[in-house]
């Protein structure tokens, strides 16, 4: 059989680091960056004699997410112990919820496919930890260093059904999760710093078969683009293999980003015991009608109904609305810039255009620039009013983009507003034409191509005289009256 | 000593008046102390220096016309296994040597807010697993009445403490009997309060399901002074029961309370004929008083035990595998750091914890979680069902505290069945959450403390210690 014959299935399992003031257990800050083991304390420390107090914003969170991805929140949902050695878990075991999570049985819409998702429960997340000597890998490092900062940071696990069957559909999962876990505030969903992270679980079956094949659990992909590449790796994988006669097995495999393959991670013999049991540091979290409003209350537009409303009212593209909806803080920006006036067409091809690039070009976020909406609205008027040309403005923007100056101040400074007075106009256009008189009489004795040639002269001289600010449809005009 | 001990309201009165100076009453304890632990060893560490000072900053306030609190000048001993700040809180274990907590523990905090005067840090079986104090890593806790006996356990050192003028009140930690057991062996008021009364925060874990802190003292008002400077919420235990619990003043009328003796308890091999005499006569002597007594069948009482080591055993599985030598406490180093883990441990507890971690292990491990743990929670809720139906019909209930007398140092060693049968009365109450105190009736056949066991329903404290009080009226001197 060859690939074609084979159907791929995946799930996939992500992490989001709920973006809370304050830990899940403690009153520890909850912050990416700081210096080591600075933001502890006994509770995430899990010191002898210490206990865990949950943290209600996490839960408002995660009832948020119980909205806006269709979820049941039960009545009562529990908290369990999962319990493992690891230096980097200061308890050695991680309080996480098993088989009473918090949200249950949802979905999300992927390019009108309805894909299911399972569950999303509360959990903490571990410390983090370095090995210093021997190439950074554990086995053969010197010593290792544990940084217990991130100890206890609230988690959302949330675990989709297997039934997504291609790369390109399990990307646009997780772009479509991630917009809108960005949407309702929960998470800053930065793959690359680790705040989402992602675990693909792969298998194969051949073609009109509805028994799931032996899955492969797919980690260490830190962007879009590696998921996608880490996941078709993996299927060509698993299809070659079984048409070598080879069997797929279970277990833990790591994408290696710059060799474009997975590994096999070194696997424990039988599969791990946590031995699940609930928490009985913890009671029942059970919220309120009160708590489940105010959830409710904070959940704005979702990314999808945003699209369609973009789509609609300012006469966008499809693609366009993705553009901007995908990109952190774009479509907020978008939004606000044409309730500052502006028309939606002409926001969004400045956003995705000029303004995008030059994030992409800096890697810089939208909320570090200097632009505001207000100055972006400023420009569009500039533009449609005459003021700039599409190309000037071009210059206008690249300046407002890096420097703290209003769009106004700009042309000012610079002298590049267009002149379009006629009289003062028509008055440099008599001079350059006092001053040429032997151009004009060629101008007039001369046949089409001469004629061409010589009148392009005289209006590249009048535009210099105009030192370029001259509406240039105004000074054709002029000239052409007074050649003719 | 001559005549009784000294009572912690009388101390407190007298300190608060500006009578008798805190450091004088320090001094005396401390005294006490130095004279007879050499030979008791209830102290795994003496704090001379800190009650001295803390004495003198109660004497200043008194100095200033301030009031120090109820508790003012009144020594009080701790289980070694409640956190004190930047002093050594062990669990009587070398897996914690060298460990300074950064924190106190709640009960702490709330004693020394109220006056009282940490004076020494007990002895108690290796994290409060085991029945006399002999599972410490640090040797065992003798009996002040009887040097040769047991001062039962977990928290012998305490219960000796309070039994030998060492402070009048003392703290322990109670998952199965570990204060009601050893405090009947001592002859000492001890009270396992309603679960979530008393904040467990700062109470290194055993069983975090069943711990519960609560007093020693030697007269039931002061069990009281102490339990109210203790209990009431706390923000940084999510089990601790919110709300303003209700006074444990009452006096001692018993008048129309009814009364019943539980029969598994009570009417069970195993529980020696003395013990169960005294039982009786404490029935009788309420009976006198104005209370209605009769006989209770509580049928699940009789499974509590095999479902606590069950229950117990597992939650301490997942407690104690913090102690890995990666962040404080003991470290053996090793290959790797599974090994290093593993040489730490293998080095840093003593046999009976081993041994129940490796049941708690066992009771969870997939495929045998329903049939052990999962069976052993039905029975703790039938259990709670039972005491509830006998409740519907009873105020308080009562029964032996401890099967006998204290028993020889190194007679139930070898035999940890015979030694967990230890805790047979007391455990049933644990597993419900109830409460649950025991006062010294008289003496057994072998002239040493016999306690009764006084139970009531959740925050039922203020009738159990009416109760308690009309059974100390009435106790044999």
């Amino acid at each position: 059989m060859s690939e074609a014959e084979y159907e791929a299935v995946m799930g996939l399992e992500v992490h989001v680091e709920l973006a809370t003031a304050t830990k899940l257990f403690c009153g520890c800050v909850n912050e990416f960056g700081s210096e080591p083991n600075t933001n502890i304390c006994p509770v995430c420390l899990g010191l002898p004699g210490s206990l865990p107090v949950l943290n209600e914003k996490v839960v408002e969170f995660a009832l948020r997410i119980g909205e806006a991805f269709h979820f049941d929140v039960p009545e009562r949902s529990i908290f369990h112990r999962k319990n493992y050695f690891y230096p980097d878990m200061p308890k050695d075991f991680q309080t996480s919820q098993y088989d009473s999570p918090i949200c249950a049985d949802g979905y999300l819409e992927v390019d009108g496919v309805r894909i299911g998702i399972e569950r999303a429960h509360m959990e903490e997340d571990t410390g983090k930890t370095t090995h210093v000597g021997g190439g950074g890998r554990i086995h053969d490092a010197d010593h290792s260093n544990v940084d217990y900062n991130r100890a206890g940071v609230p988690l959302m696990e949330i675990v989709s059904r297997p039934e997504m069957h291609t790369a390109e559909q399990a990307k646009g999962y997780v772009s479509e999760l991630r917009g809108i876990l960005e949407a309702i505030g929960v998470s800053d969903v930065k793959m690359e710093e680790g705040s989402m992270r992602v675990d693909a679980n792969v298998s194969i079956r051949p073609v009109g078969s509805d028994t799931l094949g032996t899955r492969a659990e797919i980690k260490n992909m830190n962007s879009l683009r590696s998921l996608g590449r880490a996941i078709e790796y993996e299927i060509s994988r698993q299809v070659e293999l079984v048409e070598s006669g080879g069997r797929v097995v279970q277990e833990t495999r790591h994408w290696d980003e710059s060799a474009g393959i997975t590994h096999g991670m070194r696997s424990k013999e039988g599969s791990e015991d946590y031995r699940y049991f609930p928490e009985p540091d913890l009671v029942p979290v059970a919220p309120t009608d009160a708590m489940r409003a105010t959830a409710r209350a904070a959940i704005g537009e979702l990314p999808a109904a945003r699209r369609e409303r973009m789509v609609a009212q300012w006469g966008i593209s499809e693609t366009d609305a993705r553009t901007l909806v995908e990109s952190p803080g774009l479509a907020e920006f978008a939004d606000a810039t044409v309730a500052a006036g502006a028309p939606g067409k002409d926001v969004t091809n400045w956003l995705s255009g000029e303004v995008l690039a030059y994030l992409n070009e800096t890697g810089l976020s939208l909320a570090v620039l200097p632009l505001t909406p207000g100055k972006l609205a400023e420009l569009c008027t500039l533009v449609s009013d005459g003021t700039l040309s599409r190309n000037l403005a071009k210059d206008v923007l690249g300046e407002c983009l890096r420097e703290p100056k209003d769009p106004k101040a700009v042309v000012a400074e610079r002298g590049l507003a267009q002149v379009n007075d006629e009289g003062e106009l028509g008055a440099l256009v008599d001079a350059v034409l006092a001053g040429n008189a032997e151009t004009i009489e060629e101008y007039r004795n001369g046949d089409d191509k001469l004629r061409k040639k010589k009148r392009g002269f005289l209006m590249g001289e009048v535009m210099k005289a105009s030192k370029g600010s001259g509406n240039p449809q105004v000074l054709n005009r002029l000239l052409d009256e007074r050649l003719n | 000593m001559s005549g009784a001990p000294e009572t912690a309201l009388d101390i407190a009165a007298s300190v608060r008046s500006g009578e008798r100076s805190a450091r004088s009453v320090v001094d005396d304890h401390l005294a006490t102390i130095a004279a007879r632990d050499g030979e008791i060893h209830a102290c795994n560490a003496v704090l001379d220096d800190q009650a001295r000072a803390a004495a003198d900053a109660i004497d200043a306030a008194v100095a200033r016309g301030e009031d120090p609190g109820p508790l003012a000048g009144v020594p009080v001993a701790l289980k070694d296994n409640l956190c004190t700040r930047g002093i050594p809180t062990t669990c009587s274990s070398r897996i914690l040597e060298g460990w300074l907590p950064p924190y106190t523990a709640t009960v702490v905090q709330r004693v020394t807010d109220a006056g009282g005067i940490p004076i020494a840090k007990t002895n108690l079986d290796e994290f409060a697993m085991g029945s006399s104090t002999e599972n410490s890593a640090f040797g065992v806790t003798r009996n002040p009445r009887d040097l040769t006996r047991v001062s039962g356990g977990s928290s012998g050192g305490s219960a000796a403490a309070v039994a030998a003028g060492y402070a009048p009140l003392a703290l322990g930690s109670d998952t199965g009997g570990s204060i009601r057991q050893p405090a009947a062996l001592c002859g000492v008021v001890g009270v396992k309060p309603t679960y979530g009364l008393v904040s467990r925060y700062g109470l290194i874990a055993f069983a975090s399901s069943l711990d519960q802190i609560g007093p020693f003292a030697n007269t039931v008002d002061d069990a009281a002074l102490m339990l109210e400077t203790i209990w009431g919420h706390d923000p940084m235990d999510s089990t601790s029961i919110t709300g303003a619990p209700a006074p444990l003043a009452g006096g001692a009328d018993v008048a129309g309370l009814r009364i019943g003796i539980v029969e598994e308890l009570t009417d069970v091999e195993g529980i020696a004929p003395e013990v169960r005499a005294a039982v009786g006569r404490a029935a009788s002597a309420l009976e006198a008083a104005g209370a209605t007594v009769d006989r209770v069948s509580v049928p699940s009482c009789t499974y509590g035990l095999s479902a606590y080591y069950l229950i117990a055993p597992a939650e301490a599985s997942s407690n104690l595998a913090r102690y890995d030598g990666v962040r404080y406490g003991l470290r053996v180093d090793g290959e790797d750091v599974a090994d290093m883990n593993a040489r730490t441990r293998a080095a840093g507890f003593g046999p009976e914890v081993k041994r129940r971690i490796m049941l708690g292990t066992y009771a969870l491990s997939a495929g045998y979680y329903d049939a052990y743990y999962g069976k052993a929670q039905k029975v703790r809720t039938l259990i709670i069902r039972d005491f509830a139906a006998a409740y519907e019909r009873f105020d308080v209930l009562l029964s032996p505290t401890a099967p006998t007398e204290a028993f020889p140092i190194g007679e139930k060693t070898a035999d940890p069945l015979a030694m967990y049968l230890s805790d047979v009365c007391t455990i049933p109450t644990n597993l419900a959450g109830h409460a649950a105190m025991t006062v010294p009736f008289g003496v057994g056949g072998e002239g040493l403390p016999v306690g009764v066991q006084v139970l009531a329903p959740a925050l039922g404290e203020p009738v159990m210690f009416r109760a308690a009080r009309a059974l100390e009226a009435a106790a044999p001197r």
